[in-house]
């Protein structure tokens, strides 16, 4: 597969599967062991299972907003499973995939969307960035991760996220122009949902397709199935490995669709039909995936259902370690500002303090 | 061994120390490489250094910042230029949402050492927009330190230790007196402590604070009451955040008076907020009202009308007088 030949304009889009999970070109799967296969299979039912909880916990009053990926998990796995040690993920706030993928702990997750800050302490060696909610902001961070590796004469590579309505935003813009005029090894991908919130992927851009604003930059730029775990891998391997050997920035727009809402206050039947999502089911990345595993006998339903019933226990556990013994520390409010308190802010803490004191 | 530098000097020798001190430091921005900046205040660190470590950016302040995050996350030090106060909205949702809480919002799993630094203020005769003194919208921002000098001296040290502070810095320079004097600064490194006042002068009549072009301002104010027998003492801010609150304190609960002198907006200046932390710390020592001089809670008037806004010597003496009969 070459970028060229799935030139954005032409209203090209790369696959190597297809909804029914038969390969429609063979030369192009990877080459990838049973083992890993299975991790990846693993791994995007694990992020189903962690937005079927979420949701759950949410509707029970047990969780805050969560903001599901169902639908993407191919886009985020995929992608994600083509970086390296050292590569830096740079995240918008819908990548649940890719962050286990890169080693965030499922506990990090729900802490951050259970609503403490300790959910974005990433452990040291896992190089991802905290969710990023300011839309698009961080593909400029992206573009200086990569500045800095060339500057230090390093060869990791920033993989960084946004929406299709992120496309919109200045940022984005800034972000790629960095990059590009810099020569930066960062790999920009846009999960094109077809959504921001409500608005609908064609009240974003007049463009044809969110890829081929990768040419305005210089760059290339490819429109991807993003519900086909086999291209996003491709070309996502494709894309870092180019970055990786001086050969700068790619854009990739991944093709896919969010099943669910926005986020758990959202309700997507105030802005499309059910008529409208029933195709995507049918292109449901892990229905995919899993026919594709089935006619490899690669899995059956005995795996399946166990593997899913693992996978949920574990969910289950790291919810209830974190559910009501999460409150925020008050000294944690204040210590994390500055390397060093200033008096004002110790000033704060100490009063605060006293009168929680004074109030037991 | 010292020279003699004029501010604008002293921020190129502190950038040039730094770099050659530090493999980590970058330095970048709008005209910054081969142009030296448009106030010279890079210039030739680009020949010194090579383009790996001093370099244009696109004009782009947002991405500028926005990049400069990135790098201090992979283990840089950049120092970028935005050429001019009233152009750091564009990438004032970067510092808000990201330069000001990544510590905090990481919970110190990541930390900015990064320096963005702005020429501020007005009094140059410049286009619209190339004279703001927004400062204290950007003191109220948590996780954020902002740095105005007002001498040579002070710039190089300042920038200096903001440039080694692990945490991001503003640092506003006072863009009128780039050149207006010389000083001996010492030419090798050294650091002046971030969130420290300096007591410009001891007086005993009336405390006046201010920062950045104004300390100038004031110190002529000072010598025109000199001769009616008034003795004020004048504290150069230094940090306009966090704010030294123990050295304005002391002073005032010894003069019992105060003034603060700012070129920004009067309402939810930092003048307000000075005048909080006294009435808060010091009330009962006040013999006075504590009382402002300031622009107005106006735009910033084109070059015709700049010299209304700014306060001049003139008026903080006529202010001084006022507040010390009182």
């Amino acid at each position: 597969m070459e970028f060229q030949d799935y030139n954005p304009l032409e209203g090209k889009m790369y696959e190597v599967m297809n909804k029914d999970g038969k390969l429609t070109k063979k030369e192009d799967l990877p080459d990838l062991k049973k083992d890993e296969l299975l991790y990846l299979y693993k791994t995007m039912l694990y992020t189903r299972v962690i937005d079927e909880k979420a949701i759950s916990y949410q509707r029970q009053g047990r969780m805050l907003t969560y903001a599901p990926n169902t639908g993407q998990e191919a886009t985020q796995v995929g992608s994600a499973y083509a970086m390296e040690k050292g590569d830096y993920l740079v995240p918008s706030f819908r990548e649940l995939g890719a962050w286990l993928v890169r080693g965030v702990p499922l506990k990090n997750i729900y802490l951050y969307w259970y609503g403490n800050e300790w959910g974005s302490h990433m452990p040291e060696g896992v190089n991802v960035l905290p969710i990023s909610i300011p839309i698009a902001s961080q593909f400029s961070h992206a573009a200086g991760i990569g500045m800095a590796n060339n500057i230090k004469g390093e060869n990791n590579v920033a993989v960084a996220y946004v929406g299709d309505g992120g496309t919109s935003h200045g940022d984005f813009h800034e972000g790629l122009n960095f990059a590009a005029v810099f020569n930066a090894p960062v790999v920009f991908i846009i999960q094109n949902n077809q959504f921001a919130i409500s608005v609908p992927r064609k009240k974003q851009t007049k463009s044809q397709t969110l890829a081929q604003k990768a040419i305005a930059y210089g760059m290339e730029g490819i429109q991807v199935d993003g519900n086909d775990i086999f291209a996003m891998y491709n070309v996502t391997k494709k894309a870092i490995d180019k970055a990786r050997n001086g050969g700068g920035p790619t854009l990739i727009e991944a093709y896919t669709y969010r099943l669910g809402a926005h986020t758990t206050s959202d309700d997507p039947s105030k802005y499309r039909t059910d008529e409208e999502v029933e195709p995507w089911k049918e292109k449901d990345p892990l229905l995919r995936f899993e026919k594709y595993l089935r006619e490899e006998n690669l899995i059956d339903d005995k795996w399946v259902k166990e593997t899913k019933e693992e996978l949920e226990k574990d969910v289950v556990a790291t919810f209830e370690s974190i559910e009501n013994k999460s409150d925020t520390e008050v000294e944690d409010i204040f210590k994390y500002h500055f390397e060093t308190m200033p008096p004002q802010l110790e000033e704060q803490m100490n009063d605060y303090l006293e009168f929680l004191e004074g109030g037991k | 061994m010292a020279n003699k530098l004029n501010l604008i000097g002293a921020v190129t020798q502190a950038l040039e120390n730094e770099l050659a001190e530090d493999k980590t430091v970058v330095v970048y921005g709008e005209d910054v490489g081969v142009e030296g900046g448009v106030f010279r205040a890079t210039a030739g660190l680009q020949e010194k250094f090579g383009e790996k470590r001093v370099f244009d950016s696109p004009l782009a302040e947002s991405g500028i910042v926005g990049t400069a995050i990135g790098m201090a996350i992979n283990g840089l030090k950049p120092v970028v230029e935005l050429q001019f106060m009233g152009f750091s909205y564009p990438a004032f949702n970067q510092i808000v949402t990201h330069v000001a809480r990544m510590r905090n919002r990481s919970r110190g799993r990541y930390h900015l050492p990064m320096v963005i630094r702005a020429p501020y203020g007005g009094g140059i005769r410049a286009l619209e927009h190339h004279s703001e003194s927004t400062e204290a919208m950007y003191a109220q921002i948590p996780g954020l330190k902002v740095v105005i000098p007002s001498t040579p001296y002070d710039a190089k040290g300042l920038l200096i230790a903001a440039i080694r502070d692990p945490d991001p810095v503003l640092f506003l320079e006072p863009k009128r007196i780039y050149r207006a004097f010389r000083q001996d600064v010492p030419e090798e490194s050294y650091e002046l402590p971030i969130g420290k006042a300096k007591i410009v002068k001891e007086g005993e009549d009336v405390t006046i604070v201010a920062w950045g072009a104004m300390v100038r301002d004031t110190q002529a104010a000072i010598d025109m009451v000199k001769e009616k027998g008034i003795d004020p003492e004048l504290i150069d801010l230094r940090t306009i955040s966090p704010i030294d609150r123990e050295t304005i304190v002391e002073s005032v609960k010894k003069t019992g008076r105060i003034i603060i002198v700012h070129e920004a907006p009067k309402t939810l200046g930092l003048g307000a907020e000075i005048m909080a932390i006294v009435n808060e710390k010091a009330f009962l020592y006040l013999e006075a009202p504590p009382t402002r001089v300031t622009g107005f809670d106006t735009t910033f008037p084109l070059p015709k009308g700049e010299n209304h806004y700014i306060p001049t010597p003139e008026r903080i003496a006529q202010t001084i007088e006022k507040v010390v009969k009182y």
